[in-house]
């Protein structure tokens, strides 16, 4: 049984407008039967240009319903600037937390709102932004990336609780971890120790972070990396098998061994193929 | 409030006279049955009894009963005995529409040097037995089929799949877990050569399991260590529960013809009674060749775990294959398998009734379960697009 908060489970069985405009200013709808949720929004403006009312259909589980209702009652009274910056964890936080496997349903709720906004201001029928990752449920690569950065996302599985993308047949889950990957490698870092590393403690940690984060990574593609010698903050590394021939090993020593190393190790490092 | 249990294929309540048998066993009566003196040596006479009882529900020998942990145990016991005492074959058949303690283990074996092939189902739930005995080669170990789905209570020919399959010179097993106790089994007139049973499934307690393995069938070992189990299945004998399922092996015996004629009586009463007053509802399965006791209905339009909490508002315990009772995304693989659509696979309820339950409770859940539907879809956007459609 899910770990539902009391308000969550009092707007599940008692939501709040429930229903449809018929006269609405704005609609949104997101989900689908196949998907097992999905939320129809309106809404209708005020003389004062504030969201006088707005209404919701939600088909799916308990915390849809739920999420459906928090999110009319959170609208309501807000002006259309105000309401297009309520976030998914705004939903979450009114319900007094999701499970995690639920958060979806909150990030459904934003979408509504985001979709019925668009059609009010007559940006309607924007076409689907970046490419299917996810085939099973028709997740983007831009809807992870913004659900990675916006909820600082770090596994496929927490993309799966809160985008569903990679929660079927499980394809697309290296997919899914290139752009967590990415996402995190332009994050700002928290500021570095203080302290500089020793020179053998900074080989010991390269060597450790190549063995144990890197490797594994580049073997799966059928590579391999070898540490040959550390100067200063230049890593030289020797690349094997796909990876040397690969016409992308550039992309991968860049963007990917360089970014785990600064990650783990010391920012200053510098990688290069020898 | 008094819960009006309907989810027996989930678990069942342990009957008061299988608890009465099993708590001397839990106190004063402690010893353990192998060893040498009486104190022990008496336990170990009441565990003889219970593989009797057992045996004979089955129609079995009492050496041909091994007493395990759970149902999964069973089923991982007897595909491993098949594989390790064939070492040189390396091909298993099994369905799709099995328990996940047999599905999972034969996906892992599938990445672990193993080819599995997955045997389709039909609408409505019948396995396409063609397919089946046209994948069936020397290289085949195992054929490993269900007794009765879980989901849907939908019953397979597991007597004529083995006598095929025996045709062959292969090993079959069918996991019974649901079969036992609901409908009559006789392995001394079958093909079938090994069966697995869960105790919890029949109002024994969990923890439990029993796997039959006919004589003569080439076995090897899941647990090694002791002599138990004549070394077929080493660790010292949960003794209270194997006694209990003795005891419950006696009840399921004494209880079959109350199950298949007043339990069903009330399962058909409550399926006729839910489809008649619920627009838009259907039955998922075989509405002939099933268990007693299931019915799964699908409500269209509306989603499993909703309505399960509505019911919960009223004590009325129930099962849903929708995606958001299991955690994953995607409804259960039962439903998929058969091709039973979105619009009503996310809406499937699984009623599965018990020896306990009341016509009282059946009437309760008659009257409960319309508005509950009703009230669902009134808040579901597909509800009046659906009608129209």
């Amino acid at each position: 049984m899910w770990d539902y908060t009391e308000k969550t489970k009092e707007h599940f069985l008692n939501p709040r407008n429930v229903g449809f405009i018929d006269d609405f200013d704005g609609i949104g709808e997101v989900g689908s039967l196949a998907c097992g949720d999905a939320l129809k929004l309106t809404f209708k403006l005020g003389g004062d240009g504030r969201i006088a009312d707005a209404k919701f259909q939600t088909f799916g589980c308990a915390s849809a319903i739920a999420s459906s209702s928090a999110l009319t009652e959170i609208i309501k009274g807000m002006t259309l600037d105000e309401a297009a910056k309520v976030t998914n964890e705004d939903i979450a936080d009114y319900l007094g937390g999701l499970p995690k496997e639920k958060m979806h349903c909150s990030v459904m709720g934003r979408d509504a709102m985001e979709k019925a906004i668009a059609y009010y201001r007559g940006e309607a029928e924007k076409k689907i932004e970046g490419e299917i990752v996810c085939e099973c449920f028709g997740v983007t690569d831009k809807q992870i990336e913004r659900a990675v950065t916006e909820n600082h996302l770090t596994s496929i599985e927490e993309v799966t609780d809160y985008v569903k993308a990679g929660g079927g047949c499980g394809n697309c889950h290296d997919k899914i971890q290139f752009i967590i990957d990415q996402v995190l490698g332009n994050t700002p870092r928290a500021p570095k120790k203080p302290e500089a590393l020793t020179n053998i403690q900074k080989i010991k940690m390269i060597d450790a972070t190549l063995e144990r984060e890197i490797k594994p990574a580049l073997n799966q593609d059928g590579g391999d990396i070898e540490l040959v010698d550390v100067d200063g903050n230049r890593v030289m590394v020797k690349l094997r098998g796909t990876c040397a021939s690969c016409s992308k090993s550039q992309v991968t020593l860049k963007h990917y061994v360089e970014t785990k190393l600064k990650e783990l190790v010391s920012q200053e490092l510098v990688v290069e193929e020898v | 409030m008094k819960a009006v249990y309907v989810d027996n294929n989930a678990t069942t309540r342990v009957a008061p006279e299988v608890v009465e048998e099993m708590l001397p066993y839990f106190s004063e009566l402690y010893g353990n049955p192998s060893s040498m003196h009486a104190f022990g040596g008496s336990v170990g006479t009441r565990l003889k009894e219970a593989r009797e009882h057992v045996a004979n529900l089955l129609g079995a020998q009492p050496e041909e009963i091994l007493f395990t942990s759970c149902g999964t145990e069973s089923d991982s016991t007897a595909i491993h005995a098949a594989l390790q005492s064939h070492p040189e074959k390396r091909h298993i058949i099994t369905t799709r529409v099995e328990h996940p303690a047999v599905k999972n283990l034969g996906e892992h074996l599938a990445k672990n040097g193993y080819r599995t092939t997955f045997v389709p189902v039909d609408r409505q739930g019948r396995l396409d037995l063609e397919f089946l005995y046209k994948n069936l080669s020397d290289d085949t170990a195992i054929v490993s089929v269900m007794w009765a789905n879980n989901e849907t209570g939908t019953i397979f020919p597991v007597e004529e799949i083995a006598r095929k399959v025996r045709q062959r010179g292969i090993v079959f097993h069918t996991d019974a877990v649901q079969a036992v106790g609901k409908i009559p089994i006789n392995m001394a007139d079958s093909s079938i050569d090994m069966l697995s049973l869960s105790g919890h499934k029949l109002h024994a307690p969990k923890g439990i399991g029993v796997l039959y393995v006919r004589k003569g069938t080439k076995f090897a070992p899941f647990l090694m260590g002791g002599h138990q189990e004549g070394g077929r299945r080493a660790g010292t004998e949960n003794t209270a529960s194997i006694i209990g399922m003795g005891r419950a092996a006696r009840l399921a015996m004494a209880s079959m013809e109350d199950e298949n004629t007043r339990v069903k009586a009330l399962r058909d009463k409550l399926e006729r009674e839910l489809l008649k007053r619920v627009p838009a509802s259907m039955i998922n399965g075989d509405p002939e060749n099933r268990l007693p006791n299931t019915t799964s209905i699908a409500f269209e339009y509306i989603e499993g775990e909703a309505i399960l909490l509505l019911m919960d508002q009223y004590g009325i315990c129930a099962s849903s294959g929708s995606a958001c009772t299991s955690g994953s995304l995607e409804p259960s693989h039962v439903l998929r398998a058969m091709g039973v659509p979105f619009t009503a696979a996310h809406g499937s309820i699984r009623f599965s009734l018990s020896i306990y339950n009341t016509e009282e409770e059946i009437d309760f859940i008659i009257e409960k379960m319309p508005p509950i539907v009703e009230r669902l879809r009134q808040m579901s956007p597909f509800w009046r697009q659906g009608q129209i459609a």
